[in-house]
């Protein structure tokens, strides 16, 4: 029948919706039906207090840097929702294969801040959680993750396990080939795999507009076959809806999906980077009204369960958790030299037992 | 018992380790109800099924980036990426994480995956699928890079492959998947990884080859015999990580080497084993190491490539003039 005019769908061959969700405006009024978790403002709570200890982590892992103690390190400031929303939403025993700005999931995760500091202070030991022992480390190469989590997926699927495989991506990542046919086997296998893109609008210099000319990021999903969605990416309550949501059908085997969470980055790229080579001040002032915490509190003040009293033991406590950590990590002595050679294979060959004598010889080792 | 053929001795190895393994997962484009389209995997999801024998979309990098997951997860990937020709989108996987996956994460995550890839001339295929290029591989830390060369090597080495913890690109030369047969019996015996193997013995030269060069390279010695010359000749079998130790024992017996490999010259893999003989092997040497290798060109279409691929006359040619140096 295809080419026939079809007078019933109008000549349309398929067609396809994005939906868009959110539930806290940015001035922490509601919309819409509250979900079940969010009914008692007391739960939100921690949500709320993870998002604040993620921002003191940042300023301190920032501050760090500037002052030569830390190396290049990517702020997730304003996107703490995502993180946050997305973590909360899965179980203990799912897999969490983000890119490098997901440090709010690593945290709710149990991926210690000292780890934190560590991976990006330069060792491989920050690498080696000591909580969620099967989620992957970040991914620096933009979205050649992603098909770890089709990967990771299948395993679950093969074992007929109640799990899903969480990939968080950002929005230059869509762009990417990995991206595309990682969601796209997911779809043709029904694969237990979320796949979440923080649009935080700029891939370092590249605004979203340059990104793609596609009207949302969700409905790249379309092109494989999976739900998209699109949510308020600052409102951790629709962020973790919607998370809900998709992980719950993908672990009911319904298949994949894509959530696309509107965000914004309130940092530059990374500390490496000056984002007002690029981008006007101004944008930034203007987005600051949206970012997520503020909203949050806001609603949580306006229900009656949060004081000042609460926020300013909120922010001492945090400050206190991210200064222990990072004592924690600048004691921390570095691997030995040779680490580099006994984690490169499970047994170390014999061609290479010259170069770790020679390396073991080499004096100080490590610059810890 | 049937003598088989190299590409049935890996199609062995896989129902073998399909068969002892829960683990095994063999994925890729085509290697469903098609077999494979040298039929590598013919038969395989008849007797495995379609959970295990995976027919994927097209799409190289997701072969690679899934077994990646998959191989965290502890299953054993063994991914067929169609022609080496189409292998390049998978290098980023290779190099960004499974090659890396143990290091970055010091053991918590390792990448126990295959990736077998035809290469190599000599079968008038259709271009970008001829080339040689497993020095890229080699030169990538944490992965090993193997090369059977005949039917029993193939099963051996693959079982082998499959089996080892750490990532394995295991290189097939397609040249030679029906050229010559043997009985390989279905023990599941594994060969030795990280080991040179000595095809023959000789005193007065030696040859250094792998892949389909070692059907030249066996050709080249049987003439150089003629001559009264007596070539000792090594398949190096995994170039990653290098058995130096046998090239340098033989190399101290003959004091002559020639390497032979159907890759470009120039950053092949038979400059590393040069330089090992002239930082550990020079004393030995009563001959500078000579190459014997494809040219520093595009692989030409078939109807020039007999023209670009080393020969036995080529071989033996520069294994003279080795001998005649003082």
């Amino acid at each position: 029948m295809r080419g026939d005019s079809n007078t019933e769908n109008g000549g349309a061959a398929a067609s396809f919706a994005i939906p868009y969700t959110r539930y806290l405006r940015p001035d922490g009024t509601l919309e819409g039906e509250l979900p079940a978790f969010a009914q008692d403002p007391r739960d939100l709570i921690p949500l709320y207090r993870m998002m604040a200890l993620t921002r003191a982590l940042d300023e301190k892992a920032v501050a760090l840097q500037r002052t030569g103690r830390l190396g290049t390190y990517a702020s997730s400031l304003g996107q703490e929702a995502v993180g946050i929303g997305v973590a909360a939403a899965m179980r203990a025993d799912d897999v969490l294969i983000p890119s490098f700005r997901e440090q709010s999931a690593q945290l709710w995760r149990g991926v210690t801040p000292t780890e934190i500091l560590l991976y990006w202070g330069g060792d491989e030991q920050g690498s080696d959680f000591s909580g969620p022992r099967q989620d992957f480390p970040v991914c620096i190469p933009v979205a050649t993750h992603v098909p770890h989590a089709a990967g990771v997926a299948l395993a679950f699927l093969l074992r007929d396990e109640p799990r899903v495989a969480v990939c968080v991506t950002g929005d230059g990542g869509t762009s990417k080939g990995d991206f595309y046919e990682a969601i796209n086997i997911a779809g043709v296998w029904n694969l237990p795999a979320v796949f979440i893109v923080n649009n935080n609008q700029w891939a370092i210099s590249v605004p979203r507009s340059q990104q793609t000319a596609a009207e949302t990021l969700a409905q790249k999903a379309i092109a494989a076959g999976i739900p998209g969605e699109q949510v308020d990416g600052n409102d951790v309550i629709a962020v973790r809806e919607a998370a809900e949501r998709a992980i719950a059908r993908a672990r009911d085997g319904e298949g994949p999906g894509l959530i696309e969470a509107v965000t914004y980055r309130l940092s530059d790229h990374t500390t490496a980077d000056d984002a007002r080579r690029y981008r006007e001040d101004a944008e930034v002032s203007a987005r600051w009204k949206d970012e997520p915490l503020s909203r949050l509190r806001r609603y949580l003040v306006d229900k009656g369960v949060w004081t000042k009293e609460d926020e300013e033991a909120l922010l001492t406590e945090s400050s206190q958790t991210v200064d222990q950590a990072a004592d924690e990590y600048l004691a921390t002595p570095a691997g030995a030299v040779t680490d580099m050679f006994d984690f490169l294979y499970a047994e170390l060959p014999t061609d290479l037992l010259a170069q770790r004598q020679a390396a073991s010889q080499t004096e100080g080792g490590g610059d810890g | 018992m049937a003598e088989i053929s190299l590409v049935e001795a890996v199609n062995q190895a896989l129902a073998h380790a399909l068969e002892s393994d829960e683990r095994v997962i063999v994925l890729g484009e085509d290697v469903g109800p098609d077999g494979g389209v040298f039929r590598a995997t013919e038969g395989l999801i008849e007797r495995f099924g379609k959970d295990r024998v995976r027919d994927t979309p097209l799409s190289e990098s997701v072969i690679a980036g899934l077994s990646v997951g998959l191989a965290a997860q502890g299953f054993r990937p063994v991914g067929e990426i169609q022609f080496m020709g189409f292998i390049y989108p998978v290098i980023d996987q290779l190099v960004s994480h499974a090659s890396r996956l143990r290091t970055r994460t010091r053991g918590r995550l390792t990448c126990p995956m295959v990736l077998r890839a035809p290469y190599g001339g000599g079968v008038r295929a259709p271009e970008h699928h001829s080339e040689s290029t497993e020095a890229m591989f080699a030169h990538v830390p944490g992965l090993r890079v193997v090369i059977p060369s005949s039917p029993r090597r193939a099963y051996g080495l693959l079982l082998a492959a499959i089996r080892d913890p750490d990532p394995v690109v295991f290189l097939e030369p397609k040249r030679i998947y029906r050229a010559l047969k043997e009985d390989v019996p279905d023990t599941g015996e594994a060969m030795a990884l990280d080991k040179c193997v000595v095809l023959r013995e000789g005193s007065d030269i030696t040859l250094v080859t792998w892949g389909a060069m070692t059907i030249e390279t066996l050709a080249a010695a049987e003439e150089l015999l003629g001559e009264g010359v007596n070539a000792e000749v090594i398949d190096v079998a995994t170039l990653k990580p290098l058995d130096a130790q046998t090239i340098l024992e033989s190399v101290k017996k003959t004091g002559r080497c020639l390497i032979v490999h159907e890759a470009p010259l120039t950053g092949g893999f038979g400059a590393e084993i040069a330089a090992r003989l002239a930082e550990h092997g020079l004393m030995s040497l009563l001959a500078p190491v000579r190459r014997v290798a494809g040219y520093d060109t595009i692989m030409p279409l078939p109807r020039l490539e007999h023209s670009y691929m080393p020969s036995a006359a080529r071989i033996v040619s520069a294994a003279r003039e080795s001998l005649d140096y003082a």
